[in-house]
């Protein structure tokens, strides 16, 4: 006689300790394996699309702030270099210069909370503390350029809100100095640890074909063995004046593209951005950054897509302009929203905690996905 | 053991207003409920984490409405999350405490013209003790909040206040 | 790599009338017009064809034209009548490293565009999204569904521009 069996529905609520914001996960479970995830979002929709129709081209810069607030300088360098290649303006290269070494900054920054809230969803609560301790440094130089910690407002269309602090670069040498050493203790501490490896290795495994299928970008992309990175496919910026590598995943100790691998290209990725910084640091022209701002700020009538490289991806923005103070429609692409959909697809045949495992790889951050 | 330790000379007796005692115990070890919401829950981590730390004040994150004592609302409440926060509010055990963390939860914040989707502030639905503004509340800020709570508390009462 | 030009005439060689026009007058990129019915088949040889390859969708948006007649129904609040909405389609091959950009546009009464969920993947939640806030409907779509604003909303689609926001939502006042 057979034994009768139903699905069960689990809710991991809009309030849970490890979805990174307030995501719903509708788990359909067969005993204890995965049958069907169906991701609920919207609980963080705050009207970024109708604002920035309302607001002229510069009030919405403190609005992209807080779409992905763990990377705030990244959106504002993406959505500052789309409204100028609309009005075809050239900055300075100071300000170039001072961009790059921002938002790398901001990039190991965000792989710092990354890093450090997935070790604290696996189980490893160390890990948290020290990725948080080093982010504090990296907070206290912004603070020292822009008065603020989290949300800064700080790259204006054509220029910068203010120039650097003259101790900044000693600083920033200093701490540079300082992290390489963290990150081989982070390396002791997470990733080659036996627990940490047994389980992420060989979980939510992303072919290639249905990773580009799917449209995703950034590390998830680039540990699935696919080498692209938009700082040198699609060049913005100075990117192309710099010596960078892009790490793909290997598959070291598991499958190329399981978790392990989408966790450990965001540390290599650290490395580097320390590189990139030290040389941006050496190469610092002179120069005035506010002086190609314009007064008023009214492009043409036309349209324009143009992406930059996130630290969780590719972010697009599509800004179509009448010729007018306030923009027409501004459409953010966002990358947290692209790799939620494929969430489904991952998690399929795996068992119940691999969800957060699964979750807490694809680092998402729900500012940007329900804008 | 604080205060008291090692400071009396023979055996004795403390004598001290109940009122003054379930206020000081409750103010010592508020735990809080994990509730992030946006850009002002890292900032509460961040708290919670080592440079700024929550844990000497007694603040322990929990993860259950039913095991916490406050509750952080920190971040934009939207109309989906609003009827979520007050279910969760209701599932807290008395007494129960709530800080509103940041622009948003207090009134709006800079979602307040246009946010059709956005409540202007979480006091439309849950009664708020203590309101910490700034977009976002430095951790300092919000470790002020917390000793403006703990304030509030020590000055409770167990008479019931005749009109 | 081939040029918006280049792909235009291969296009317009094989799917004739479907292909309505190359609009490159306007900074900074320059589209190309498509029937909303016949996109998804449009889309499909894009995919499949070697020399284009387009195999990435980079963006998908949802636009109010609102280029349509502004007037005031019987409430005395500003609609628009007429005009179409419009979707804009990003699209790059990550082999040959072009890019091209294609627009449906349907008229605003009856909004009917043809999903591409079936070709591109990455389409499913950017169409629910156009079709929540702006409100296109896409024909084959699997789960055609509001996606960011609550499921039993109301009171319209919020990014068209004659939009008019409810006051009280489940007993909670909605206007600051």
């Amino acid at each position: 006689m057979a034994l009768k069996t139903e699905q069960m529905v689990l809710n991991m609520g809009p309030q849970h300790p490890s979805t990174h914001g307030v995501l719903r996960l509708e788990v359909e479970l067969e005993g204890e394996i995965i049958q069907s995830v169906h991701p609920h979002i919207g609980y963080l929709h705050r009207c970024f699309e109708k604002h920035a129709e309302a607001m002229t081209y510069p009030q919405v810069i403190p609005y992209v702030d807080r779409l992905d607030y763990l990377a705030s300088m990244n959106n504002e360098f993406g959505y500052v270099v789309a409204v100028e290649k609309l009005l075809g303006i050239q900055v300075p290269e100071r300000v170039e210069y001072i961009r790059v070494i921002m938002s790398e900054l901001q990039r190991i920054a965000s792989h710092l909370v990354a890093i450090g809230t997935y070790g604290l969803d696996i189980g490893a609560f160390t890990p948290f503390l020290y990725c948080f301790r080093d982010r504090e440094k990296i907070l206290s130089l912004f603070e020292m350029t822009c008065g603020a910690r989290l949300l800064y407002n700080y790259f204006w269309v054509g220029g910068l809100s203010h120039d650097l602090h003259p101790d900044f670069v000693r600083s920033a040498k200093d701490f540079v100095k300082y992290l390489r050493p963290n990150i081989k203790e982070l390396n002791d501490l997470l990733t080659n640890n036996r627990i940490f490896t047994d389980r992420t290795a060989n979980i939510g495994v992303l072919p290639l074909e249905t990773a580009i299928n799917y449209g995703i970008t950034g590390p998830n992309l680039r540990a699935s063995g696919f080498k692209w990175d938009l700082r040198k496919d699609d060049p913005y910026s100075i990117y192309n004046k710099f010596d960078f590598d892009i790490p793909t995943g290997q598959g070291t100790v598991g499958t190329v593209g399981d978790c392990w691998d989408r966790y450990y290209i965001r540390v290599l990725e650290m490395e580097q951005s320390l590189r990139i910084i030290e040389q941006a640091l050496d190469q610092l022209p002179e120069g005035d950054v506010t002086s190609a701002i314009p007064k008023r700020i009214k492009p043409p009538a036309g349209q324009i897509y143009s992406r930059v490289e996130n630290p969780k991806g590719e972010l697009g923005y599509f800004i179509i302009s009448d010729g007018s103070l306030n923009p027409f429609r501004v459409k953010v692409r966002g990358p947290s929203f692209v790799h939620l959909g494929v969430m489904n697809e991952l998690c399929k045949g795996h068992m119940v905690a691999d969800v957060i495992a699964i979750l807490g790889s694809i680092d998402i951050v729900l500012g940007e996905v329900d804008r | 053991m604080g205060l008291l330790d090692q400071q009396f000379t023979k055996e004795s007796i403390v004598v001290t207003k109940v009122e003054d005692l379930l206020n000081w115990a409750r103010l010592s070890s508020l735990w809080q409920m994990g509730f992030g919401l946006a850009c002002c829950a890292i900032e509460m981590m961040a708290t919670s984490a080592s440079h700024y730390d929550f844990d000497r004040f007694g603040v322990i994150p929990r993860p259950s409405p039913r095991q916490s004592d406050v509750i952080i609302i920190s971040g934009t409440v939207t109309l989906k999350m609003a009827i979520r926060i007050k279910r969760l509010y209701e599932q807290m055990p008395d007494p129960k405490y709530v800080i509103s963390m940041g622009s948003c939860s207090n009134c709006g914040g800079p979602y307040w013209e246009h946010g059709y989707h956005v409540l202007k502030g979480v006091d439309r639905v849950i009664p708020v003790d203590v309101y910490v503004p700034g977009c976002p509340p430095r951790p300092e800020a919000l470790l002020e909040g917390l000793l403006k709570l703990q304030e509030k508390i020590r000055n409770e009462s167990l008479v019931k206040k005749s009109v | 790599m081939k040029t918006p030009e280049e792909i235009f005439n291969i296009l317009k060689e094989k799917f004739g009338d479907a292909i309505i026009e190359l609009v490159s007058s306007q900074p900074v990129e320059s589209f190309i017009t498509v029937n909303p019915q016949e996109i998804d088949k449009v889309c499909r040889f894009l995919f499949d064809n070697d020399e284009l390859s387009f195999d990435s969708l980079m963006n998908l948006s949802g636009v109010d034209d609102a280029n349509g007649k502004k007037t005031t129904d019987q409430n005395g609040d500003n609609i628009i009548e007429g005009g179409t909405l419009s979707v804009y389609y990003h699209i790059e091959s990550t082999k040959h490293r072009h890019k091209l950009v294609l627009k449906a546009s349907a008229q605003r009464e009856n909004p009917e565009i043809k999903s591409v969920e079936s070709i591109w993947r990455h389409a499913d939640w950017h169409e629910r999204e156009a079709y929540d806030l702006v409100g296109i409907i896409f024909l084959n779509h699997p789960n055609l569904t509001r996606i960011l604003m609550p499921y039993d909303w109301e009171a319209g689609h919020p990014l068209r521009k004659d939009y008019k926001n409810p006051e009280f939502y489940h007993g909670m006042k909605v206007p600051y």
